[in-house]
């Protein structure tokens, strides 16, 4: 079954975070890798994204948050048609949008509190101001001790918690995260995902990326399944 | 003497002081060749300018000593003797208005002058010409018109070269000495604007990984060029006063060596021209500020 019969889609646009119709995705001359898709998500909404390795969840993602622009179709993101964004209008959205990149992409040359300030400091903030609230939040995903460390010397699951500390960090109104529990333990795991969940209750958008189909079940949260590039709704 | 240590724990030395790291790696702009190529450059043309205000200023002596004097000939008739018709054109000469002195260039001199050119043998036989010298005054010289006029009142046959010639050779010299000091300032300086968008490039590129993760996160382009550009403003400004001082320095010893004319009576170096190399510093910031703004915002619209 697609998405267009599913009741989400067509919920009203002005209450949407996003709105995909018709969308494909290639990359350069290659077959699309993403075809078709009709996506809507309310704001609001808490999804899980599912799929094969390779099936197109972190290019429909990429979609998301402006790393890409559909090859086709229309998309509409925050009310806001992206192929009309200038490019002064861009920085704005993305300030909107927290992203955990599947390979984390931490900036090395910055401690582990700069990579998670980094959101703040980019929207004007000064270190005075937010200093404390950096702190509690890397206490909170565990890294309090790590503060000062450099990416480089972090093991995976610290490097993703810093990550998901980032993406957080400047309370986005869309949260979007690409297999952010891959490399963390299963305490952790159930952790942060309550830290989603928080966001979320107060009033973030959430999509994750994961292969783990077993944690997407449990949550009892819609779930998106991606297919060679072609969007279905798992029941 | 110990320095006591600060042992204070005040709330603005924990966290809240916390200095946020830069938001590119700093190595890009410090690169050692990029500064040298810069200082080199900076040098060069502290070097021009200051050889373009001295050699200003001897164009300048040269055509004050040319307007100065003039040269006449005199033809004597055959009534008087060579040495006689001279000596009246000097006297007359020197009552002319605008005229210093006015005085007869002895044969010894003349041939002495000659010498080195000629040699002993043809000098014997040769009919020197009689020459006058005349200084005019430096607030209103006589024209040539003027000498003119006066030998013909005397009843005197002479040519009055008031070397127009030369002044005039004196000064196209000058103004394309100034060209090519301009031309070489202009050259290095476009170089060394040509010097930081190579570096400014190489820096996007090597760091195209950060700028995306930057532009994601929000930040504009202004905010991605304005790092580059303090940061290359920087390194220009620091390459800038390296060159600056390497310049000054040159030139100090130049002068130093070249005792009371300057370098040479044709260089004549003052300790003023020294001053030149003072904007050096901030005129090499500016351009790199400005090349590497350019060359940031210009990369940034095509990774968009
Ligand atoms: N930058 C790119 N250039 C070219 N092809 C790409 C690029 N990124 C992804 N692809 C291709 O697009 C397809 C989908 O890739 P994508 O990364 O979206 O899959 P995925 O569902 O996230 O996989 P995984 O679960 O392994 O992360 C793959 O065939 C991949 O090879
Ligand atoms: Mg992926």
């Amino acid at each position: 079954m697609s998405i267009p019969n599913d009741p989400l889609a067509t919920s009203r646009p002005e209450t949407a975070v996003v709105q995909l119709e018709g969308v494909g995705l290639r990359y350069g001359d290659a077959p699309e890798v993403l075809r078709d898709i009709d996506l809507t998500l309310p704001k609001g909404s808490f999804h899980f994204l599912t799929g094969a390795s390779g099936a197109g969840k972190s290019s429909l993602l990429k979609l998301l948050y402006l790393a890409a622009r559909p090859t086709r179709g229309t998309a509409r993101l925050f009310g806001r048609t992206v192929s009309a964004l200038g490019s002064q209008d861009l920085p704005l959205m993305r300030r909107r949008i927290g992203v955990v990149f599947q390979e984390f992409r931490l900036l090395d040359h910055l401690t582990a509190f700069d990579n998670a300030a980094l959101p703040l400091r980019i929207a004007g903030g000064r270190a005075r101001d937010y200093a404390a609230d950096v702190a509690e939040l890397l206490t909170w995903v565990g890294l309090r001790d790590r503060m000062d460390a450099y990416p480089p010397t972090l093991s995976g699951g610290e490097k993703q918690r810093l990550a998901i500390a980032r993406a957080v960090m400047a309370r986005p109104e869309l949260i979007i995260a690409d297999e952010p529990t891959g490399s963390v333990d299963q305490d952790m795991a159930v952790r942060l995902m309550r830290l989603f969940v928080e966001l979320n209750r107060l009033g973030a958008t959430v999509v994750i990326a994961t292969h783990d189909n077993a944690l997407a079940r449990q949550s009892g949260r819609p779930v998106l399944r991606l297919d060679r590039g072609r969007l279905m709704r798992e029941a | 003497m110990r320095i006591p240590r600060l042992s204070l724990d005040l709330p603005w030395m924990r966290g809240s002081g916390r200095r946020p790291g830069p938001l590119l790696p700093l190595e890009d702009a410090r690169s050692a060749a990029l500064i040298f190529v810069m200082a080199a450059l900076a040098f060069l043309a502290c070097m021009a300018a200051m050889g373009a205000s001295a050699g200003g200023r001897a164009a300048e002596g040269w055509a004050r000593d040319l307007r100065g004097e003039a040269t006449v000939q005199v033809r004597p008739r055959a009534d008087e003797t060579p040495a006689a018709a001279a000596a009246r054109a000097a006297e007359t000469l020197g009552g002319v208005p605008g005229v210093e002195e006015a005085a007869v260039l002895e044969r010894e001199r003349a041939e002495a002058l000659l010498r080195p050119w000629l040699g002993e043998a043809i000098l014997e036989d040769l009919p020197i010409p009689q020459l006058v010298t005349v200084r005019l005054t430096e607030a209103a010289p006589a024209d040539a018109r003027a000498l003119n006029r006066a030998l013909a009142e005397a009843g005197l046959d002479a040519v009055v070269d008031d070397h127009g010639r030369w002044l005039a050779d004196v000064e196209r010299a000058a103004r394309v000495a100034g060209l090519i000091a301009l031309m070489v300032f202009l050259l290095t300086a476009a170089a060394a604007g040509a010097a930081v968008v190579f570096a400014t490039r190489a820096g996007l590129e090597a760091r195209r990984d950060v700028i995306e993760i930057l532009s994601l996160s929000g930040a504009t382009d202004r905010t991605v060029a304005g790092v580059f550009q303090r940061r290359f403003a920087l390194a220009a400004g620091l390459a800038g006063l390296y060159g600056a001082v390497a310049a000054a320095g040159v030139a100090a010893l130049m002068r130093l060596a070249g005792g009371s004319d300057g370098f040479t009576p044709a260089l004549p170096l003052a300790w003023s021209d020294l001053l030149l190399v003072s904007p050096c510093p901030l005129v090499a910031a500016s351009l790199g500020a400005v090349a590497a703004r350019w060359t940031t915002l210009r990369l940034l619209k095509g990774m968009a």
